[in-house]
């Protein structure tokens, strides 16, 4: 009996090395790795100069001089390179950006528009949009990419309702869109609404009509585009359950103007937890991490790490956290209530003690420091919020918020009890530390809050259905108007989903048209969109629907064992970041500027 | 014997059915909506009408518009067709694939791991039975291994082995500059990214088969059957041989049931290994109401505890004469 014991366990062992073995081969099956070369093989059939055949072998391994390993991107296995799939490409983070490339770039730290696939773009009316192509432009599989191209992607927007750019039709007022030449383009707009027009251009992936022209609507929509072919600087190469891996495109029609990018491979590692992360980069095993990392200050003050900035906050901030309040319960749907809590929430200590120095301090305007601008220092200095204690509770006071039954909390004016929650998804530490510090500060100060952690489909639910108290949301990520922050705060008309903004159902006609006016100002007119955010801070802050608090980080910590010629604060030409949707903000930038740090 | 069997396999089919009927269930019960979290962070332009249009397109597409009692038969009949459906949270890719992809790490990790932690748990276990100065190492030692928090044990070996000592990667299946191949390097790489998790699997999980497998010997030794054969005079090792084979026949229930929750696989390991499996997409399965994906994950957990059963109910005619007998009794 022992004896077949034995035999049937060294059968089993056998079994499973066999498994194994064959696990990790089927994500990247021999099949795909054929097709990738063949791939390749298209590219020199069509430039035929530079590459021997023979050096067309995908690699087995990835010399450590040419390969950047990155983390904090995705946080599950690949699924999709469909760049018209939202909110699953962060798993291939690089499929929008190093694929498929946009119109125009967008970089934040200059507040300037690159011109990218267009070589320019400008309103000539109005109500035409005309814009005019690079010359020579190439899809990775040898074919010139032409204003026909251009011309398909966006209508595959009025085709497709499904697809997340449809609006661009139904809201933005694009009406027609009519080739002049092979490059040029003009576009007809009817009440266009140029600030949401303009995120378009550096969001909006432009595909290959040859490749897509044929594809039914189910595989436009929803579709997982195995090998995409795309114009951009980096191809797909492989992926696994813990990893993509992209090469660069030899014959990619950037190098000439932009520069070749450093890395000949970039290998995108998910890491299932932080501590992973912290040790690969630890190790050097990792060039930059984009994980949200909670200790890295002291690791960046020992000289283990660099970081965009030397001392606090050390990152650049990427996104406003933003108390959303349900105006639609009482007492949250009292003006004087709203600003009394925004006293009552000890911001200094999110940032100091939640966030261990990593982020700052919000403006109250919301707007990031980018768009600082914009911000209407007068408006701020005279109705801004800051925390103070004593001052919360007196306007809770004089607001008729008084404790009536000892328990040391007030009560609404009417006598009813207040018993709030504040609440963030399961598992979001930092968060999880701030609204912590938002319930006790508020306790403080004779408010009762109290902090709750739903998971996350539980949050989102009661976020969209409006059934919570207050919570925090920052979903208003970057961007190239101060338009996309205040359409997330005051998101319109409310319907029973808000999917998308507003979550606090804020109804104020008069919020609403300042918001619509915003996005109907002309980007080249910079007085009249300060006009416009200045009257929408001033109701903002009068009407306290919502309470910008920090502003979460880009987070990002590199080494330079192996890449040099990071962006930071006395070189801040771009964004140390793969994060999806900034690879057309600046991270593709970075990789362009890198250097080995041994010359080979 | 038939009979026996029929009753079984009846038995068993009307537990799958249930089990699957709540595990159909279960995913619905919870609050949050699998589209909604699938589209929650389109907000880069759409207006409101146009996500109501995404959402109706995806609600369509995955089945969830029609009334529930609709929904459940469309799941059987599609299961029957071998059909699980597609993962909201990996859109679009399909829930057997998902599974395809991620349970043979967990079967590489887990199947040796314990299948060696059985084996060598068990036979120290009854040596320590045996052996006062042994069962006083062995003892301790095992009862601090299966109280270690798992979570701990794994990051301190990955911080030792890992980080200070570097004998060890910390994270993934292989190398994260290889592409896998039939070669020796990949091999070799694959066992060595593979040891670190197996060992802290194999760590405690020996611990707790060793000292189950003890305290059993030292109550078989006791019992009246061994008394009795020590004062017939049987020799020592005869004694041992028929209270092993006592002992061992709650290893086997136990062991089989850990082999049947194998698909569920090791959420702890891949997190502190960062390894790849089924665990982790579990959980964010879960967190991201991704009905198909769980409703995969959990029926291949229920298969493989049913099964696990089953083989038990067979392997129990084989190695426990009373089982037998029983039937015998039974058909009689």
């Amino acid at each position: 009996m022992r004896k077949l014991a034995l035999s049937v366990f060294t059968m089993l062992i056998l079994a499973s090395l066999l498994l194994a073995a064959c696990g990790p081969a089927t994500t990247p099956t021999p099949e795909k790795i054929i097709q990738t070369v063949e791939v390749e093989k298209r590219v020199i059939e069509t430039q035929i100069v530079e590459v021997t055949p023979t050096g067309q072998v995908a690699p087995t391994t990835y010399p450590r001089n040419e390969t950047l390993y990155v983390s904090g991107a995705a946080w599950g296995p690949a699924s999709t390179w469909n760049p018209f799939q939202p909110g699953m490409l962060a798993n291939t983070t690089g499929t929008i950006g190093l694929v498929y490339e946009f119109l125009f770039f967008y970089d934040p730290l200059t507040d300037k528009f690159i011109p990218w696939l267009a070589e320019k773009g400008a309103w000539t009316d109005p109500t035409t949009y005309e814009v005019t192509l690079r010359k020579g432009l190439t899809w990775s599989d040898g074919r010139p990419l032409t204003a026909e191209d251009v011309k398909f992607t966006l209508e595959l927007g009025k085709k497709y309702p499904a697809l997340w750019f449809s609006p661009l039709w139904t809201n933005t007022g694009l009406t027609d869109v009519t080739l002049v030449d092979e490059t040029t383009l003009k576009l007809t707009f009817k009440d266009p609404l140029y600030q949401e027009w303009e995120n378009y251009l550096f969001n909006l992936p432009i595909v290959p009509k040859h490749l897509w022209e044929n594809r039914s609507e189910e595989d436009i929509t929803t579709g997982a585009n195995e090998n995409p072919v795309g114009s951009g600087a980096y191809l797909y190469l492989t992926h696994a359950e813990d990893r993509n891996v992209w090469v660069r495109n030899e014959n990619w029609w950037g190098i000439p103007i932009f520069g070749k990018p450093a890395p000949k491979y970039i290998v995108d590692i998910r890491t299932s937890s932080n501590n992973v992360a912290l040790g690969m980069v630890v190790k050097g095993e990792l060039d930059l991490s984009n994980n949200f990392l909670p200790g890295i200050a002291t690791l960046a003050e020992k000289g283990y790490v660099k970081t965009f900035y030397e001392k606090a906050p050390y990152m650049l901030s990427a996104n406003t956290a933003v108390l959303f309040l349900n105006t639609t319960k009482k007492p949250l749907d009292d003006a004087k209530f709203r600003r009394a809590l925004a006293f009552a929430i000890d911001v200094p200590s999110i940032v100091n003690v939640a966030y261990a120095n990593l982020v700052k301090a919000a403006s109250p305007s919301g707007l990031l420091p980018t768009m600082s601008k914009y911000d209407d220092q007068e408006v701020i200095a005279r109705l801004g919020y800051t925390f103070d204690t004593a001052k919360a509770k007196q306007m809770l006071a004089d607001a008729g918020y008084k404790d009536v039954n000892g328990d040391g909390f007030v009560e609404a004016p009417d006598g009813s009890k207040i018993e709030l929650q504040v609440t963030c998804p399961n598992g979001w530490t930092d968060w999880m530390a701030a609204i912590d510090i938002i319930a006790s500060s508020a306790q403080a100060a004779g408010i009762n809050i109290k902090a709750a952690y739903p998971d996350y489909g539980a949050w989102n639910t009661a976020l969209q259905g409006g059934t919570f108290d207050m919570t925090l949301n920052n979903w208003a990520q970057m961007s190239n108007t101060p338009w996309t922050l205040y359409n997330l705060l005051f998101r319109h008309p409310i319907q029973e989903q808000m999917q998308a903004g507003n979550f606090g159902r804020y109804v104020n006609q008069q919020m609403f048209d300042l918001v619509d006016a915003l996005a109907r100002i002309p980007t080249t007119d910079e007085t009249g969109m300060k006009a416009a955010t200045s009257k929408i801070q001033e109701l903002m802050l009068t009407e306290m629907p919502v309470i910008p608090l920090w502003y979460n980080g880009l987070w990002a910590q590199w080494t330079e064992t192996t890449w040099t010629n990071w962006p930071n604060e006395k070189n801040p030409v771009s964004l140390p970041t793969t994060w999806s949707g900034y690879w057309q903000m600046g991270g593709l930038q970075t990789l362009i500027n890198l250097k080995p740090a041994v010359q080979p | 014997m038939r009979r026996y069997l029929t009753r079984k396999i009846l038995i068993y089919t009307l537990t799958f059915f249930l089990a699957v009927t709540i595990d159909w269930l279960i995913p619905r019960f919870m609050p949050g909506d699998p589209i909604r979290n699938m589209l929650a962070r389109v907000s880069v332009a759409s207006n409101a009408s146009a996500i109501q249009m995404m959402y109706d397109y995806y609600a369509r597409l995955f089945g969830l518009d029609l009334p529930l009692w609709q929904q459940y038969l469309n799941f059987w009949k599609a299961l029957f067709q071998g059909n699980l459906g597609i993962s909201t949270y990996l859109f679009p890719t399909p829930v057997i694939e998902v599974l395809k992809r991620a349970v043979p790490y967990d079967a590489f990790l887990l199947i040796p791991s314990i299948l060696l932690a059985w084996y060598a748990g068990n036979n120290f276990g009854a040596i320590a039975a045996r052996s006062k100065r042994l069962d006083n190492f062995i003892l301790p030692l095992s009862y601090v291994l299966t109280a270690t928090p798992y979570m701990w044990l794994g990051i301190l070996l990955a911080w030792f082995f890992g980080i200070v000592l570097g004998l060890f990667p910390i994270a993934g299946a292989y190398s994260f500059s290889l592409r896998p191949t039939w070669s020796w390097t990949f091999v070799l790489d694959l066992l060595h990214h593979w040891f670190l998790p197996f060992a802290s699997l194999f760590i405690i999980d020996f611990g707790g088969w060793a000292i189950g497998m003890r305290n059993m010997i030292i109550y078989e030794l006791e019992a009246e059957y061994s008394r009795y054969l020590t004062a017939l005079g049987a020799p020592q090792r005869l004694i041992r041989r028929y209270a092993f084979n006592n002992a061992i026949l709650p290893q086997i229930t136990g062991l089989a049931l850990r082999l049947g929750v194998i698909v569920a696989g090791a959420l702890v390991t891949e997190v502190v290994f960062s390894y790849p499996g089924i665990g982790y997409l579990l959980l964010a399965a879960i967190q991201n109401q991704d009905y198909f994906l769980i409703q995969g994950c959990f029926l291949f957990i229920i298969l493989g505890v049913l099964i696990a059963n089953f083989v038990i109910d067979l392997v129990y005619i084989v190695v426990d004469p009373r089982t037998r007998r029983g039937m015998v009794g039974e058909s009689a």
